[in-house]
């Protein structure tokens, strides 16, 4: 359980990115974070593991308070904080395995991580990992050598090696193709199912966030506008948001590119699983 | 269509590189009026020029044929003390400068140790390598171990600003990924900021150990043995074919070392 109180972070600059923000993530839900640019997204799971430093307001994980944290506690609150990026944010030179394992940095002693003596255990984990993300046979792949995709599912087995219990997500899909985008954005949610982690996803792309999110929280100017389920985004829901603009449009087209089947490499893994049907004439206004 | 049409002879140019015209202007005029003065008072006696000419073609002559054979054992001896003098200093200059060259990354360090490590940086830039050999074969007697210690002290700014330079510029979001993991601080260098720099900073210890090599030659003739000082014995005692067999050997090891540095360099990246 993820519970953020009264949330607040003013830059030096004196631009107030988040204006007292109040935010419940219980245990196992999927939460998409929808804004326009600037409206705080980044800053706001930035304060969660404080690589931005909040300037106001409290951050508890379970019932840890993150923003009191001194240096060694918050080492290890990070740990299970998994985060993915939106450019990736691989370490090129170093080979996949090593980026993966460079979760566990936060569990292993220096000297074992500088001679790349991982317990066996970890070893084990990262290659189920990215087994289970069909990345296998790269392990010895400089990061730079990857596709945008293969390096995201990378990412993703990084945030998931810390054993996490939440992962906070920062525009995941920002530069990928849109098939890409949703194969990742499957994944990731899968991953969350099959774990119960909680997930805080940072997203542009609306009609990805009502595909694969149980929850959608719109931010607007450090502010929380809306907070409720996918098919409660209307058209006026997202003007509220966005500013004026023609949803019923951009909704209709992409519903014309989802309906061209989708045939991908993680639904050739599993074929069990299907995002959830949603009602989008509800959006349309139809 | 009355938009077109308005705007079709609208003239555009480059805007000035420095905006304002009175600036500019004098800037100009200024450096025009200092160069005539410069050049208009430089006196040249053209008499001695031409008496010059004559002479160094003598002096030139001399340098051949090379004589490798009557000083050799000397030869070697400076070489030796010379490739000594580079591959030491190059190696503690080295290790001295990592240190320091974090200290004096702005985005690594606390702004106190910042300012103490570009410090360190400033002092060992701001004096060239012959004026420090001069001080240290005064300290520490003639001989390669000032030339070992006026080397090191040399590596580390180049080295040290260079490295401090280069963690400067990486890339910050590798760094946050890996901080994110509730990595430590040694292990965040070691995941983040090292793979990011070091097949750079490869590249330049071997640049730096070419360098350390000529200057080896250079500060020998003040004293700090090496290769230097037996160059500069040949020439006290006019021995000029010597002089030029020693020069030749400088010449061929410092491309040997800057073929294999491009080398190295090409197949670390």
């Amino acid at each position: 359980m993820l519970r953020l109180q009264k949330l607040e972070k003013q830059y030096r600059t004196g631009d107030r990115a988040l204006k007292g923000v109040d935010l419940d993530v219980p245990d196992g839900q999927i939460m998409a974070l929808i804004g326009p640019s600037g409206a705080g997204k980044s800053t706001l799971i930035r304060c969660i593991n404080r690589l931005v430093e909040p300037t106001g307001g409290k951050v508890y994980l379970n019932d840890v308070e993150l923003s009191g944290l001194g240096a060694g506690a918050l080492r290890r609150a990070r740990r299970r904080m998994g985060m993915i990026f939106q450019e990736y944010a691989l370490v090129e030179r170093l080979t996949v395995m090593e980026n993966v394992l460079s979760g566990r940095l936060g569990y292993v002693g220096f000297w074992r991580s500088y001679f790349r003596k991982y317990p066996q255990s970890d070893i084990d984990e990262a290659f189920r990992l990215l087994g289970r993300v069909g990345l296998d046979h790269m392990v010895d792949k400089r990061a730079d050598e990857l596709s945008g995709g293969q390096r995201q599912r990378v990412g993703i087995c990084r945030a998931l090696a810390q054993d996490p219990e939440v992962l906070l997500v920062d525009e995941p899909t920002a530069s990928l193709d849109p098939k890409t985008s949703r194969q990742i954005m499957r994944l990731i949610c899968e991953l969350c199912k099959e774990r119960n982690l909680s997930a805080i996803i940072n997203i542009h792309d609306v009609m990805l966030a009502q595909m694969f999110a149980e929850r959608i929280v719109g931010l607007k100017l450090g502010e929380i506008v809306y907070d409720g389920p996918p098919d409660g985004l209307t058209a006026d829901v997202l003007t509220e948001i966005y500013g004026a603009e023609d949803w019923e449009a951009t909704i209709r087209k992409v519903e014309d590119e989802d309906a061209e089947g989708e045939e991908t490499l993680e639904e050739a893994l599993h074929e069990d699983h299907r995002p959830a049907v949603l009602d989008r004439d509800l959006l349309t206004g139809n | 269509m009355a938009d077109i049409s308005l705007s079709a002879g609208r003239r555009w140019k480059k805007p000035p590189f420095i905006k304002s015209p009175l600036l500019r202007w004098t800037l100009g005029f200024g450096i025009a009026f200092y160069l005539a003065l410069a050049f208009g008072t430089t006196e040249v006696d053209w008499g001695r020029v031409s008496e010059g000419i004559p002479r160094g073609a003598r002096f030139l002559s001399g340098f051949f044929p090379p004589d490798f054979v009557s000083r050799w054992d000397e030869i070697v001896q400076g070489l030796s003390e010379s490739l000594w003098m580079t591959v030491t200093s190059t190696v503690v200059g080295i290790a001295i400068s990592i240190p320091v060259g974090l200290g004096a990354a702005r985005n690594l360090a606390p702004k106190p140790v910042y300012y103490f490590c570009r410090g360190i940086l400033a002092v060992s830039r701001s004096f060239q390598e012959v004026i420090i050999a001069i001080f240290c074969v005064k300290l520490f007697g003639f001989g390669p171990f000032a030339g070992f210690v006026t080397l090191s002290f040399a590596t580390i700014g180049f080295y040290g600003k260079l490295l401090a330079e280069d963690i400067e510029d990486m890339d910050p979001v590798q760094a946050e990924a890996v901080r994110a993991t509730g990595a430590g601080w040694f292990q965040w260098l070691n995941y983040a900021v090292q793979p990011q720099v070091l097949p750079r900073m490869i590249g330049l210890g071997l640049y730096r150990l070419d360098i350390n090599f000529r200057e080896s030659a250079v500060v020998g003739i003040v004293g700090a043995g090496g290769i230097g000082a037996t160059l500069n014995t040949a020439f006290d005692r006019y021995e000029f074919d010597s002089a030029a067999a020693i020069l030749l050997v400088i010449i061929a090891i410092v491309m040997a070392v800057e073929y294999t540095s491009g080398y190295v360099r090409k197949w670390v990246q």
